[in-house]
């Protein structure tokens, strides 16, 4: 395929466009976070900054990028300077492979609502999530306390663990959509989503993302009862202002992408397709501040447990049954 | 299964702070609206007056003493009738504590906490309040009492001339 200037140029309004929303999605959703967090709490939230508080996200960019840039002198310099991008970047290089909505026709020719619909869209998204980790381990190697190592070799292990129920718990549905790319995943769903088939994987992928996002009650590498703020102890400024950034982020595409595997994505009736993906990621960015508004923290050896005695072999069994189930039928 | 008991009670848990958020929040807006605090909270000191309308203050310097932080600064003078009273009287209010103590020491109910809150102050020099400032027209805390009602005015000036007075005595003829 050669690329027209039209081409080009329909790829880079699709790019910047996604960065304004994921980006604006994201700052918003840390006001929502703390809006909802309060309102759990029959608090009120931060509604000082503009009407009920909705300038507030821009004040706290204000406020990251103002503050003092500090760099241990004991860090890597280099290293540490890096971690925050690396920790941030995966998460936003997901969104290249999530379809926003159906093919619509515009100026005449059929554009796509997604940067690459990759063949092998669920391996990337999970080498993508294997990368992330080394945002987290990095940062914490780098910053030269111990605090910030004890939270990144926490992050590590937990990462590496719940990376292995999740690709396991996506494995029934890319058996049920027989096709890794998420455009036919969505496809595939156009009866009836996966998560009727597959309530078992849709649990355990919902537990998996809740750890691979480090969110409470899985946020043992960040743990600010027990290790300051664990891999970004020693982060400051704008710096700081990335992995947070990047950490919501992740929630926005870890919930477009529980809602693609099992939700069936943009599909639903009435509303356009747009508007029920939203939808469909506006509930799962709920749920996660919901349950951190539930639950406290697990204990690390809870959190091994969990993972490996009961979420990987649950998983297992899982495709077995599914395997046994696509055979029968 | 104890997986099972588990999740029940972590769906218990997520209803009831879901339930939570359509609750009323119980914050206050501060600036805006205010909550009515006790009688007998320590907010701003005032100075009374007594119910005929007089200053209770007698400037005996008894509060200024049992101030902890020293916020308390007056001169003692004396009216025509007998009457003592504070020609200048002073709180720092950016050194005062609110413990209370001057108003427990006043033996003539004069100085009182009342429960109104501070407000804040861009001047440091602001936090200091004169006499007129501190003074109320009220009676605060208890309206009947009046001091000069249990001990009388009867001091006349100059001293030792009233009925069945003595002069005072020179302090000084009494040194060896």
């Amino acid at each position: 395929m050669t690329w027209t200037a039209t081409d080009i140029a329909l790829m880079l309004g699709k790019i910047v466009l996604l960065y304004a929303i994921i980006l604006t999605g994201a700052a918003y959703l840390v006001l929502a976070e703390r809006r909802i967090l309060g309102f759990i709490q029959d608090r009120i939230g931060p509604n000082r900054v503009g009407p009920l508080g909705l300038l507030q996200p821009l004040a706290d960019v204000i406020k990251m990028l103002t503050k003092e840039d500090m760099i241990p002198t004991a860090a890597d310099r280099l290293l540490f300077s890096l971690a925050p991008a690396m920790a941030a970047i995966p998460a936003i290089l997901t969104f290249a492979i999530i379809p926003l909505g159906a093919p619509v026709q515009l100026f005449g020719r059929q554009v796509h609502l997604q940067i690459a619909d990759l063949n092998v869209g669920v391996l990337f998204f999970m080498a993508l999530s294997s990368i992330a980790v080394y945002g987290v381990a990095l940062g914490g190697w780098a910053s030269n306390s111990k605090y910030a190592l004890l939270g990144s070799i926490r992050g590590l292990s937990q990462l590496i663990s719940y990376e292995l129920s999740m690709g396991l718990s996506l494995v029934p549905v890319v058996m049920l959509a027989k096709s890794l790319s998420l455009a036919d995943i969505v496809n595939a769903q156009a009866e009836m989503p996966f998560i009727v088939y597959q309530p078992v994987a849709f649990a355990i992928f919902l537990v998996s993302i809740l750890a691979e996002c480090r969110r409470i009650p899985f946020d043992l590498p960040e743990a600010e009862g027990e290790l300051v703020a664990g891999f970004h102890t020693e982060y400051s400024g704008m710096r700081f202002g990335l992995f947070f950034v990047g950490e919501y982020i992740n929630i926005i595409s870890l919930g477009s992408l529980a809602s693609l595997f099992f939700l069936g994505g943009w599909r639903g009736p009435l509303l356009p397709p747009v508007l029920w993906f939203f939808i469909k990621v506006g509930l799962f960015s709920f749920l996660f501040i919901w349950v951190r508004g539930t639950l406290p923290r697990l204990r690390y050896d809870q959190l091994m447990h969990l993972g490996w005695k009961f979420l990987t072999p649950l998983a297992l069994l899982n495709i077995l049954v599914t395997g046994w189930w696509l055979a029968l039928r | 299964m104890p997986i099972l008991n588990d999740i029940k009670e972590i769906l218990t848990g997520l209803s009831i702070t879901f339930r939570h958020i359509f609750r009323k929040p119980v914050t206050v807006q501060f600036p805006e609206e205010r909550r009515a605090m006790p009688e007998r909270f320590r907010g701003s000191i005032v100075l009374t007056r007594d119910p005929d309308g007089a200053e209770r203050c007698v400037a005996c310097y008894l509060c200024s003493g049992a101030c902890p932080v020293d916020c308390i600064s007056m001169a003692a003078a004396e009216g025509e009738n007998g009457r003592r009273y504070a020609a200048w009287f002073r709180i720092n209010f950016s050194r005062c504590i609110l413990c209370g103590l001057c108003a427990e020491a006043c033996p003539t109910l004069a100085i009182q906490m009342s429960p109104e809150m501070f407000h804040c102050r861009r001047q440091v020099i602001d936090m200091v309040y004169e006499k007129e400032d501190l003074l109320i027209d009220g009676t605060g805390k208890d309206p009947n009492y009046n001091f000069y009602r249990h001990a009388g005015t009867g001091v006349v000036q100059p001293r030792g001339s009233g009925a069945g007075e003595q002069a005072p005595a020179d302090p000084r003829s009494l040194l060896p």
